[in-house]
């Protein structure tokens, strides 16, 4: 770890003039950063410290929950409304992480978490993403947690978050804040794919932050689930996961969201299996039909083709459950 | 004659593994990557700080570079060595502590951040000379061998306790994954929980 110089501003202001210089690292909960700057894999000459900014607490309004950015992440797990309102929210963040991290971490920084790439996260090798144009080893190597959607030659890294998963499924947006005002971006937006440039990770300007998280309320928010499998039955990245949700009229899909993650550069939607649910039963066979559609366009490496079957078994597994949901 | 205590051995053979580490940073034996250009470091007097912490409800005041995590405080400046370094990563839970009650990694907490928190280590669980009730369930269910992630899991089952989870085995599990045990003491240390949840719902509520 290198040496840096910590300020802790008051206002977004402060903190995004702070936040735009080079060597600067915003840090909030830490639980993503200090592995990272203590392995060499992030270089940083100031840390910038959010925490004092107003950026917490959770807002449920008619039009859907506001969660602030600072939110920790055990704090929204505990949330009764939210539990109840997007079940696929809470299920997602406490299949993230230990309790000990989710005291830590902030629902904004697991957004902007790294990727779990083995090469990423060793500083003696190459990345794209660490150091740009030095290669992607991952490629023809130990691959078996990497990508099968959304890649690129120069990065078939996942995006390892699970909140981010459910979240994408329910059609959240992100506030992101600078120093003149406030936009809006759909979390679906927000992470870029890989493309030639892996080390931009967001549409995030420098000394941009994020302020809040706006979950809308839809018909199907109520009725949705996470489902996340992985090598330990708990604590662990996921090596696929869905989110997943249903609007009932009876037994028939009125519409429905799915999201997978563990599989793909960026929390991956899947638009043509929602749209096979559409106005269809809900029903297994049904489920199944539609899954097989997540797995176009799938370009498996040696060690991880069997998440094109893991990631289509994992959707119907969580269309299920949210369809037996009361 | 110099007396070889434990903690002296290891001290030396830590320094022999800094030297090596020192050897490989400079180069030695490392495989080659293009190099990243580093930021500037920052004036020597911007990278220290004069910092005040509450541990087990005394204040204690320290001067830390400001890249010393709440551990490294804890062990290196406190003396307060019951908090075990294991991963340095977040991955293990050895490091586990109450910051305001609440569980956290302290080798993922900067120090400078933990400043006007209420931190509780294992040093602190123990009132009047008599064992926390979970402590001296791990000693009753022997849910430890090696004994060094046992600090952590016995702060980590503190924190479960105090936040009202049904005390089943399924939960305990799922709740208490944060901590790993290589000795695979697990069987045990679910009892030992078990047992604390027991007393604090026949008796008085378990203190801090």
């Amino acid at each position: 770890m290198l040496p840096f110089t910590y300020s802790r501003p008051r206002n977004i202001g402060e903190a995004a003039t702070a936040g735009a210089q080079p060597g600067t690292e915003f840090i909030a909960g830490g639980t993503d950063l200090l592995p990272l700057l203590k392995e060499g894999v992030r270089r940083a000459n100031r840390l910038v410290d959010i925490n004092d900014l107003p950026l917490g607490g959770i807002r449920h309004e008619a039009a859907g929950v506001r969660l602030g950015a600072l939110t920790r992440m055990s704090d929204a797990a505990d949330d009764e409304r939210l539990r109840r309102d997007y079940p696929a929210v809470v299920e997602a963040l406490l299949a993230g992480a230990s309790p000990q991290l989710r005291n830590l971490a902030t629902v904004g920084g697991n957004l902007l978490q790294h990727t779990r790439c083995l090469y990423f996260h060793d500083a003696a090798m190459p990345c794209n993403k660490r150091q740009p144009g030095s290669g992607c080893p991952a490629w023809d190597g130990q691959n078996r947690g990497n990508a099968i959607l959304g890649g690129s030659r120069a990065c078939i890294a996942t995006h390892a978050s699970d909140l981010a998963v459910a979240l994408v499924a329910l059609e959240a947006r992100v506030v992101l804040g600078a120093r003149h005002g406030e936009r809006e971006v759909p979390l679906a937006d927000f992470h870029r794919l890989p493309g030639d440039t892996p080390q931009i990770e967001t549409v995030l300007e420098p000394g941009e932050v994020i302020t809040a998280i706006f979950v809308p309320a839809a018909p199907y928010s109520r009725r949705s689930t996470y489902v996340k499998l992985r090598d330990r039955a708990s604590f662990e990245w996921a090596l696929t996961s869905a989110a997943a949700a249903l609007d009932l009229a009876g037994d028939t899909i009125r519409q429905a969201r799915v999201a997978v993650g563990g599989v793909a550069t960026k929390p991956w939607r899947l638009p043509k299996v929602e749209e096979a649910l559409a106005g269809a039963r809900a029903d297994r066979s049904i489920f199944h039909a539609a899954a097989e559609l997540a797995a176009q366009g799938a370009e498996p490496r040696q060690f991880n083709a069997f998440k094109v079957e893991l990631m289509k078994r994992a959707i119907v597994r969580a269309l299920a459950d949210a369809g037996s949901l009361a | 004659m110099p007396s070889w205590s434990r903690r002296v051995f290891l001290l030396s053979s830590a320094s022999a593994t800094f030297l090596l580490t020192a050897a490989k940073r400079l180069g030695f034996g490392q495989r080659s990557a293009a190099a990243q250009p580093s930021p500037a470091p920052p004036p020597p007097e911007a990278q220290t700080a004069e910092i005040a912490l509450t541990i087990n409800g005394q204040l204690q005041r320290l001067r830390i570079d400001l890249r010393t995590t709440l551990l490294d405080a804890l062990r290196n400046h406190l003396g307060l060595t019951g908090t075990k370094k294991g991963c340095d990563l977040g991955q293990c839970g050895a490091c586990t502590v109450l910051a305001d009650g609440r569980r956290i990694n302290a080798c993922l907490a900067l120090a400078v951040m933990q400043q006007g928190k209420d931190i509780t280590t294992i040093e602190g669980l123990a009132k009047d000379g008599e064992q926390h009730p979970v402590q001296a369930a791990f000693i009753e269910q022997d849910a430890f061998q090696c004994g060094y992630c046992t600090p952590g899991q016995i702060m980590s089952a503190v924190a479960f306790l105090s936040e009202g989870h049904e005390p089943t085995d399924a939960a305990i599990r799922e709740w208490m994954s944060g901590n790993l045990c290589r000795c695979g003491a697990y069987p045990n240390i679910v009892e030992a929980i078990k047992q604390a949840a027991h007393q604090s719902t026949n008796h008085a509520p378990l203190h801090l």
